[in-house]
Parts: structure tokens; sequence; C-alpha cells
């Protein structure tokens, strides 16, 4: 699955616009970045409450293919403006990161 | 044997540029072909030891040597020093305050995250006049 495809199944709003032919291969849920930047696998989609701008640092460093913001949590404009001149996508999503970790669930099975 | 040496000034208390060196490290390795792994063991360190740097330090520099079979990493700076290194590297242990806190740090992942990522870990630190920490990153291409 690709990020578009992502986009399209999961009815996931768009905040700011990478790569999104960029393939999703696994899922990382997490808030804290010091444990996401570790952990977090490569191409994974990653739900977050955390809109800020090291945010966008930890998704450029550890690589994933985006970022999910849970629960319909802000983006500050810094971190819109990094993202942006990073070619990070971040997403929007109203559901919480248990239900839509499911759906991705099926979605990556 | 040839090496590639790269300086970073990592500014104090300023998490709008914090990243911006291991992010330079990362694609200046990724033009240079080394192995997705090393790259982002070297970025994951060198990013939360800048991180270390800008909450605790207020900022510092990095050296960077890029060698064909390791990465070595020296990030100095002239902050208060690290009272108890031993209890400094348990994970879970924090003195970061409550507003770096909000941002997602403090979880006292830091240096225990920079242990685990790369293959040597030294640190010389003294009260009231700073801390350097060396970090080797070995590359199997």
């Amino acid at each position: 699955m690709n990020i578009k495809e992502a986009v399209e199944k999961l009815n996931l709003k768009i905040l700011t616009e990478g790569d999104l032919s960029r393939e999703i291969t696994d899922c990382y849920i997490g808030d804290l970045l010091s444990w996401v930047m570790g952990r977090a696998g490569e191409d994974s989609i990653w739900l977050t409450v955390m809109g800020n701008i090291n945010s966008i640092a930890v998704a450029t460093l550890a690589d994933v293919s985006c970022i999910v913001l849970v629960e319909n949590a802000s983006l500050d404009e810094e971190a819109k403006a990094k993202a942006l001149s990073h070619d990070v996508t971040i997403l929007q999503s109203e559901e919480n990161s248990y239900r839509l970790a499911t759906k991705i669930y099926e979605l990556l099975k | 044997m040839s090496s590639i040496h790269l300086r970073y000034e990592v500014p104090g208390d300023d998490f709008t540029r914090a990243g911006e060196a291991s992010g330079a490290v990362k694609k200046r390795l990724k033009a240079l072909g080394y192995n997705s792994d090393a790259i982002r063991r070297v970025a994951i360190a060198m990013y939360e030891a800048e991180i270390n740097m800008v909450i605790h330090a207020d900022g510092g520099y990095c050296d960077v040597d890029i060698f064909p079979d390791r990465v070595e990493i020296l990030l100095a700076d002239k902050g208060p020093g690290i009272p108890d290194v031993e209890k400094a590297m348990q994970a879970g242990f924090s003195t970061a305050p409550d507003n770096v806190r909000n941002l997602g740090f403090g979880a006292g992942m830091g240096l225990p995250n920079i242990k685990k990522y790369t293959d040597e870990m030294r640190i010389e630190t003294e009260i009231g006049v700073g801390t350097n920490l060396y970090l080797t990153v070995k590359v199997n291409n």
C-alpha cells in the first residue's frame, strides 16, 4: 500500500504533501520521540499526537513513510514549514490510534 | 585511510534547528552509498546527542569523520557536565525540564539510545567545564 491509497482508504486529510507514491510496509504508534526514533521501522506509517517540529526531524531520521496526527491533533506552523521543506507527508485522522491501527492492520495484511 | 571531515555548530536552546547536523550527515552518507542500517544508526545517535546539547548544555559543536569502515563523531559542549554518568545512562532517568517533556523528549532515553545504536561510546565530562561524547559507528558494507 502506498500513502495515496492509505489516504483514500482510511479517509485521511493531507496536511503536507511529500511523495504520496511512497510505500507503507509497517505501522508504529508512539509519542515519546526518543522511543519512536529508536524503534519505528523504516517505511512505517507513524501514528502520533505530536505535531511539533521535532516530530519532523524524527520522521526524517527514522525514515518513516509518513506521519498521521490522530484524533485531529494539530500541526504547528513551524513543523508544517519544516515538513514541506523536507518532503515529509503529514496526514490527519479523526480516529484514535487504536481504531486507526486496526484498519491499517487489515490493509497491510 | 582517507576520510571526510565535517563540522557543525549546534545552537543552544533552539529546538527548531536541532537535527540539522544529523540530517546533513545522513544525506552525506546516503550520497556516499553507505548502507541504510549504518546511516540510520549514525543519524539517531547524533540526533539524540544534539538534542541533549540543546536541552542541557546551551549547544556546542559536532565533528564527524567519515571513514570507509566507520563513522566517528565527537559532540562537544561547554555545558554544566554530567554529575553521575552511570545514572544518566539508565533508561528512564532524566533531568529534562517540563517544557522539554511536552515536546516529546525527556523520557530518559537519550544516552541509552546512543549506546544502543553505536559500536563505541565514551563520555568525558567535568562539572562546570563541559562534556565530550565520542561515538563510533562501524559500517559493514
